[in-house]
């Protein structure tokens, strides 16, 4: 049990910043607007769970320009993906045990 | 946290990898018409080449480029349909049906497709058209199992049907109008009938 609790990652303690890394394990990039579709969130709320999780080194974050607009396109590391997977596994076992 | 916030956690991360990857809106009922304009079209280039020619088909001709006209009626009825029929129901679902998931699906079933369509062109043009039947198939599955990655299951299976048909259909060239008939008629009225009543039908 106590080893289900250590996997449990701190960083996805969060219902939004989940969904982002639902979307990135799933999809070879992300943009802003389609995140921000995708999960209903307000920019503000969006950018500060994407920094968030850049912090850990969880996602990486490639800036461009599309013509004149910016453009910013989240893809989620090797290291993002590996404590995801751990993270959802936990979770299964958490909810076999009980 | 308790097991049932854990569960709606997992349920949401398994419907946002999906509703991100896959586009769920795909209409069955434009499979069933795509399939019902296919027989339309064969019966009438069947007719067609048992009146005036015969029953034998020449690459030259007036008879000849009727079927050309009318494979290109059967193709682009079915798109405008699928098309018409799948926005309405993305609207329906509150889906985007332009976004990066269907200009996935779009490129990934067009590339193989225009490759299979041009393929056939040139060697028809160098008078080969034994094969014609079955390469579209093929070619049609090929592409239909490409694009399935981002949309509903059914389109793999049919996707595999196809190519199946059009593989037997090679083994048999003089049939080929028959396994024609079979892949892009009825079984796109079976698929589309299942898909329809899974989803569409509530």
């Amino acid at each position: 049990m106590k080893n289900i609790i250590l996997n449990i990652n701190k960083a996805f303690d969060h219902r939004i910043r989940l969904g982002i890394m639902s979307v990135l394990m799933v999809n070879e990039y992300a943009d802003f607007k389609t995140l921000k579709e995708l999960l209903g969130v307000t920019d503000g709320n969006l950018a500060s769970h994407t920094k968030a999780l850049e912090k850990v080194e969880f996602i990486s974050v490639e800036k461009q320009f599309i013509g004149r607009k910016p453009n910013t396109k989240y893809v989620a590391t090797a290291l993002g993906k590996a404590e995801f997977k751990k993270h959802i596994n936990a979770l299964e076992k958490l909810i076999k045990n009980k | 946290m308790s097991t049932e916030e854990y569960l709606k956690d997992i349920s949401e991360i398994k419907n946002l990898m999906n509703k991100s990857s896959r586009f769920i809106s795909l209409s069955g009922l434009s499979g069933i018409f795509a399939g019902i304009y296919a027989l339309i079209g064969a019966g009438f280039a069947y007719w067609l080449v048992n009146t005036y020619s015969s029953g034998k088909l020449y690459l030259t001709g007036d008879i000849f480029t009727l079927i050309l006209l009318d494979l290109v009626l059967v193709f682009v009825l079915s798109v405008t349909t699928a098309i018409f029929l799948t926005t309405q129901k993305a609207k329906k679902n509150g889906e985007a049906y332009w976004d990066a998931t269907t200009k996935k699906l779009i490129t990934s079933f067009l590339i193989p497709l225009i490759a299979g369509g041009l393929y056939i062109f040139i060697i028809l043009s160098q008078g080969k058209y034994g094969q014609t039947g079955a390469l579209m198939l093929i070619f049609y599955g090929i592409a239909l199992y490409n694009a399935s990655k981002h949309t509903l299951s059914y389109v793999k299976y049919l996707a595999f049907t196809e190519i199946i048909l059009g593989l037997i259909s090679a083994i048999y060239p003089g049939l080929g109008f028959w396994f024609w008939v079979i892949g892009f008629g009825f079984m796109h009225i079976l698929y589309g009938s299942l898909m329809y009543f899974e989803y569409e039908r509530k």
